[in-house]
């Protein structure tokens, strides 16, 4: 990595194509490389395949120099191939997943060139140097074009920032010094006014480096459960060795016994080694886990580890904050409500006037609904008047208009206006108020200097759409989902039922969210998490899968396992599935695997001692009775047994990378489905699969036919 | 088979069934709680062994210190036993003179290496016999020697057993109870008390106890019989009862003074099962859970059923070679004989000793009431396999739950990730070090079995030598051909499976055979013994994680059906080429008219 370099923008993230021609044709060149014994020791699975290979080999080289030719040399010349194969195919698939995160880092680190930055070294004296010499707790100044060298906070400044090179939304962000949008990131770009930026980490420790290493999968390590997983592969594979091992043995007493035949041969012994151990998954395995980081990925999530991507299949908690994830982060205004004796279209009428400067979304929205309502929208500048804009002493708005007062405003102070105009306020329209407030909207009151109260403007929180579906898929995942929110309780409770959450806190402080998570965490719950600002991080920290969002602050982005570049923090839904999702791939694969052997004892068995025990009449022994897939020879069903336990490895890459299907539901109906796809599959897909491969090597004339 | 056959076994397994949950129910009150209505009784007995043995009882044990105990008093009692085998001559309560100038010309010598083994034997709950009992062993030597570990070796795998459970059902701790608490409440509330009914019950179904010398009579032909006697219902109950299996007399439950009707045969399958059964109910009480513990049960109701069906199945349709001499096969005039009679008794019948064969190799007992040697050989497949499963299907007391309980977490662990979470076995997590035990206790298995069985097929040793008087070690075999090779591979599974019974036609008192066996036993103990209670320690240090719609559910049908699944695949696949070498070839060429 140069080091004189820093970052420009790239443009927006392409999806990658799951077979792209110059990732396969890396990746075949690395299916070489990696057959590096040091490299293969990490998959004790595939390293006995490797050993057994090289065994095989030298006794094919040797058998060839004493000058063997014939049918049996073609058999042990072919096995030892497919050994090979097996494992070429074994680190094909470990780098067609590798491929990816590599042409994605190489896309970043293409678009590198040398960035210049304007270091503050004295008041008002500047000194251009290159990014790299940066250190953390400098103070750098980026003007509009500028390319901003390193990640810092912003010290001073607002100014607008093209972010697409992290996130690959062009759409610009604005960037402030204070507050929770401070965070600025190397290799993004000032669009416009300037910042003063002080650098917050170290070279090589940037945002952008980070990111680099992670796609790349420089620093990818073993998750528990690919660990423990790794665990169960070896153990089989030492057990299958010893079944293998002492079938040598067992053949010598059972040749001696017999008076016939030959002690097993160590091509098919190995070959039937390679044919049970799990060759299936401990070839797929490290693919799997590097194709669900690269899954977050594509959603452009930023994991910092796989652990926390197999930590969110886990999760059992969720919570999500209100404003933003459960509802569209602002009121509106969803029904008016007069006053006795009042007209619903002068209410409209007097809500949408009060509301015509009023440029927050609550405002807005009012005026909207009026107009949907029948009324016409009106100019701001076609009539005389003063507009009165919200103020924090009045808690009122409203206009002056040819001596028409219209006010509105909380509950409170209208009703305490209209009282000061020494008018009464209708008890309807106090229920009215209380009714609002318990349904969990927040009633706005709008009033006049001449009828006194004209109504209530009902304003709700509107939760997005098909919240409360995906609420119901995670109920069925077994997730709680628990809402956060600052609300009193009695909103936050409407609200929580509108949305479908399955509890809420209310009053949400940073001690209260911890509180929280410590709470589900001692009851053996794993907990997910959004966040974005700084109050956030110790929570974030502190919960087993930590989003934080990438407009939040630095302190937020490195408290959190994962940062989502979108800042959508509905994704952490998105999240969970991907980390269930790379378990059930692992799990189906393990079955899968594991399934197959039964079918490979019927293939080999009967190949390796069909000779022996047999009556002088008969061309076949008693145990070729076992071969039920009717194969032709001894040759072709050992051949036939190895070069589908090869293929397969090929054939299941698209799975291992694609990660199996998933649809939200009970564990229940999952292993049910799973089970018979991948259990009952495995079981009998290898039979025909077999038989077949059997088929062609006996028309190919690889084998003889009997 | 036969309809009345079939009755008899449904009849057993619903006396099984009736007795699950009180029993169960007896050994939480006695183990977990101290309770039991013999405490007036028992209670003093119990507080005066642990100050025999100098312990607190009331201090719990991390699993290492539980290892430790565990292992020091297996040792000290083994050496015990070896001591007192060699000195029997010596000793009193030998009224044949056993073991000294005075024996009778048919009695065995207690050599080193026999008492070795046999000390291996009854310390590991084996009881694998390489000497017939009335023709080697003093009374005394039967009583204390070895009764003695019938009820301790039990009790010690009852204690172990228990630790597992309480590794799931405890939480956020790291003690996994106190050893000697657990072998002397096992003892004193369980065993005993049990033994002592039964042993009465059996005595008047006429099973014999005395001291008295050996009869001599003079039969009617006037050839000169020896009838052994001795205390042998006393030792009948807790042969059965702790799943030991080693017999008063060679001939096992096959001896008329060892079970002479059917209704001691009943009561001694009923004995053998009931302990491990229960566990799975106790399992189920402690996890607070009890559909967990009848799962477990409805996985070894399955495989155990299998096992009798194909047993029973091919018992009865006898040995076709026969049949062609003309013997009519398919008369079934006395319920079910006709099928393959040979080593069986009359008194018991196909279907009794078929379901016998199965019962006392599911779990770890080893007694026989007929001679699996002389099984067909499909027949005899399923003794053979039951205990290369890994004695699990029931097993021993306490060692058949927690290899159960093994394979649950290694199921679990399998299949469980296709829920998309990290595996949980009753609100367990599943991790590394879980997954580790496991599958050194799987492999433990596999390898002493294998192993053992390789070399005593190709290791070649002179005619006379002293290792192995015989000669070449495959000549012990008393069956040439694939049969022969079976009585090996059967006498190192039995051996490592803790189980005892044989594929008799095997020679197995020579040094070579009891020190490898004597290995095998120790290896299939405690090298798969330790790993359980290190999986119990790591475990009961866990949170307890609430289960949820997302939760891989463990009581259900579909996780039984996958647990007996990874059994067959993973336990029995392994065998899979060694017994085709052995039974299955055999029962190819027995169709084609060749026996051996």
């Amino acid at each position: 990595m140069a080091d004189d370099l820093s970052l420009v923008p790239v443009p927006q993230r392409k999806k990658i194509p799951l077979f792209q021609r110059s990732i396969v044709k890396r990746a075949l060149v690395d299916s070489f490389v990696k057959l590096n014994p040091v490299v293969m020791a990490g998959n004790p699975v595939m390293m006995v395949v490797e050993i057994g290979s090289a065994v095989t080999t030298v006794l094919f080289i040797a058998h060839l120099l004493a000058g063997n030719t014939g049918k049996v040399l073609l058999f042990e010349g072919q096995i030892t191939l497919w050994l090979w194969f097996t494992v070429l195919f074994a680190n094909f698939a470990e780098s067609i997943a590798e491929g990816r995160g590599k042409a994605q880092a190489d896309t970043l680190r293409r678009s590198r060139k040398a960035t210049m930055a304007c270091l503050e070294v004295g008041k008002d004296r500047f000194e251009t140097v290159p990014a790299t010499v940066l250190k953390k707790g400098d103070i750098v100044r980026v003007a509009a074009g500028e390319v901003i060298p390193s990640d810092g906070d912003v010290v001073e400044g607002v100014a607008t920032v093209d972010e697409s090179a992290i996130t690959g939304e062009s759409a610009p962000v604005i960037r402030e010094s204070g507050g929770d949008r401070s965070a600025v990131t190397g290799g993004t770009t000032v669009l416009s006014d300037w910042l003063r930026i002080e650098i917050s980490v170290q070279q090589g420790e940037t945002f952008m480096d980070r990111m680099i290493a992670l796609v790349e999968g420089a620093t990818r390590q073993k998750t528990p459960n690919e660990i423990a997983l790794n665990i169960l592969l070896a153990g089989l594979t030492v057990i299958f060795l010893l079944a293998v091992a002492t079938l040598l043995p067992f053949s010598i007493y059972a040749v001696r016994a017999s008076g016939q035949g030959q002690p097993t041969d160590m091509f098919s012994l190995i070959s039937l080694l390679v044919c049970l151990i799990p060759t299936t998954i401990g070839a797929l395995l490290s693919a799997i886990g590097i194709a669900g980081m690269d899954r977050v990925l594509q959603h452009n999530i930023l994991a910092m580890s796989g652990k926390a991507i197999e930590a969110a299949g886990d999760v059992d908690t969720l919570l999500l904050d209100k404003t933003g994830t459960i509802t569209l982060g602002n009121r509106q205004a969803v029904e008016f409500i007069p006053a006795p004796g009042v007209s619903a279209k002068e209410l409209a009428d007097a809500a949408q006037l009060s509301s015509l400067a009023d440029e927050t979304p609550e405002g807005r929205s009012i005026v909207t609904l009026a107009k949907q309502q029948g009324l016409r929208e009106r100019q701001l500048g076609s009539f005389d008047a003063e507009f009165i804009s919200f103020s924090a002493l009045t808690r009122m708005s409203g206009v002056n208009l040819n001596g028409q007062v219209i006010r509105k405003g909380a509950s409170d102070v209208i009703f305490q206006f209209v009282r000061n105009l020494g008018m009464p306020v209708a008890p309807e329209t106090e229920k009215e108020v209380i009714r609002i407030a318990q349904k969990g909207g927040t009633p706005l009151v709008v009033a006049d200097n001449k009828r006194g109260t004209l109504g209530v403007v009902y304003l709700k929180d509107v939760v997005k759409g098909g919240m409360r579906e995906r609420f119901e898929q995670l109920r069925a995942m077994g997730i709680r989902t628990v809402m956060i929110t600052g609300d009193n309780p009695l909103t936050a409770a409407a609200i929580a039922s509108e949305a479908g959450v399955d509890d809420f806190l209310s009053e949400a402080t940073p001690e209260t969210k911890m509180q929280l998570i410590r709470k589900e965490q001692t009851g053996g719950r794993l907990v997910a998490m959004t966040g974005d600002g700084t109050n956030d991080a110790p929570a974030l920290a502190a919960a087993d899968v930590g989003l934080a969002m990438n407009t939040g602050t630095q302190a937020a982005k490195e408290a959190g396992n994962m940062i989502d570049l979108d800042s959508n923090p509905t994704k952490l839904i998105e999240v969970v599935q991907i980390g269930k999702q790379l378990l059930m791939t692992r799990g189906a694969l393990t079955t899968f695997s594991i399934a197959n052997d039964v079918a490979k004892y019927f293939a080999i068995l009967p190949a390796m001692f069909g000779a022996l025990y047999a009556m002088p009449a008969s061309q076949h022994g008693p145990l070729w009775a076992l071969n039920i897939m009717r194969l032709h020879s001894a040759h072709s069903a050992i051949l036939a047994a190895v070069i589908f336990n090869a293929v397969i490895i090929v054939a299941l890459i698209p799975l291992a990378l694609r990660g199996v299907s998933y649809r939200p539901m009970s564990a229940e109906a999952l292993l049910k489905r799973n089970l018979i796809f991948y259990g009952l599959g495995g079981l009998f897909i290898p039979f025909p699969g077999i038989w077949l491969i059997d088929q062609i090597i006996v028309v190919l004339g690889l084998a003889p036919v009997c | 088979m036969t309809s009345a056959g079939w009755v008899q076994i449904i009849i057993y397994s619903v006396c099984l069934l009736i007795l699950v949950k009180p029993v169960g129910l007896i050994i939480i009150q006695a183990l977990e709680r101290g309770k039991s209505l013999l405490l007036p009784v028992l209670g003093p007995v119990e507080r005066a062994c642990y100050r025999l043995i100098g312990v607190d009882s009331e201090r719990e044990m991390v699993w290492t210190e539980y290892a430790c105990a565990l292992l020091a008093f297996s040792l000290v009692s083994m050496v015990f036993t070896y001591a007192l085998l060699r000195l029997q001559g010596v000793l009193p309560l030998n009224p044949m003179g056993f073991s000294t100038s005075t024996a009778p010309a048919y009695a065995t010598a207690m050599t080193p290496d026999l008492a070795f083994n046999t000390a291996a034997s009854f310390t590991t709950n084996t009881n694998w016999q390489s000497y017939s009992g009335e023709s080697t062993m003093s009374y005394l030597s039967q009583m204390l020697a070895l009764a003695f570990h019938n009820w301790v070796s039990a009790a010690v795998g009852m204690a172990a057993g228990l630790t597992l459970v309480r590794g799931f059902a405890r939480r956020s701790i790291r003690s996994i109870g106190n050893f000697w608490r657990d072998i002397v409440r096992t003892t004193l509330y369980i065993l005993l008390p049990i033994s002592f009914v039964c042993a009465l019950f059996l005595v008047w179904q006429g099973v014999i106890q005395n001291f008295s010398p050996y009869t001599v009579v003079n039969t009617v032909e006037g050839a000169k019989q020896i009838i052994p006697q001795g205390p042998v219902a006393s030792q009948e109950v807790i042969k059965m009862l702790g799943i030991n299996g080693g017999g008063f007399f060679n001939a096992n439950s096959a001896h008329p003074f060892e079970n002479p009707t059917p209704l001691s045969n009943l009561l001694q399958l009923l004995l053998i099962f009931v302990l491990p059964a229960a566990l799975t109910y106790t399992f189920g009480r402690m996890v607070k859970d009890t559909r967990q513990g009848w799962a477990i049960l409805a996985a070894m109701f399955i495989l155990f059923l299998s096992g009798v069906a194909v047993c029973y199945y091919f018992e009865g349709r006898g040995n076709p070679a026969i049949a062609r001499q003309g013997v009519e096969m398919s008369v079934k005039s006395l319920g079910d004989s006709g099928g393959n009679m040979e080593g069986k008794e009359v008194r018991f019948g196909i279907a009794q000793s078929a379901l016998f064969a199965t019962v006392t190799t599911d779990a770890s007992c080893g007694a026989v009431n007929s001679m699996h040697d002389s099984f067909t050989p499909l027949g005899g497949l399923v003794p053979l396999l039951n205990i290369e499963l890994g004695e699990l299907v029931f097993g021993g007391v306490g060692s058949g739950l927690y290899g159960m309980l093994v394979f649950a977490v290694l199921t679990v662990f399998i299949a469980g990730l296709m829920v998309g979470r990290t595996p949980e076995y009753v609100g367990k997590k599943i991790e590394k070090t879980d997954v580790k035990m496991a599958m050194l206790f799987v492999l433990a298995g596999s390898f002493s079995i294998l192993i053992f069985a390789a070399l005593a097929s190709v290791v070649s040793l002179p005619l006379g030598c002293a290792a192995n008087p015989p000669g070449a070690v495959f000549n012990n075999v008393g069956n040439a051909g694939p049969h022969g090779f079976s009585e090996i591979l059967y006498a190192f599974s039995s051996a490592t499976g803790n189980n005892g019974s044989a594929f008799a036609g095997i020679a197995a008192n020579t040094p070579y055979y009891n020190v490898t066996l004597g290995l095998a036993m120790l290896f299939g103990r405690f090298v798969m013994m330790i790993p359980v209670l290190a999986l119990a320690g790591v475990l009961v240090q866990k949170k307890l994680v609430p289960p949820t719609s997302g939760t891989f559910p463990t009581h259900g049908w579909v996780f039984v059906v996958l647990l007996v699944c990874v059994i067959l695949i993973v336990g029995a696949l392994t065998f899979f080429p060694a017994l085709t070498l052995g039974p299955v070839v055999e029962h190819f060429l027995m169709q084609g008219g060749r026996l051996f």
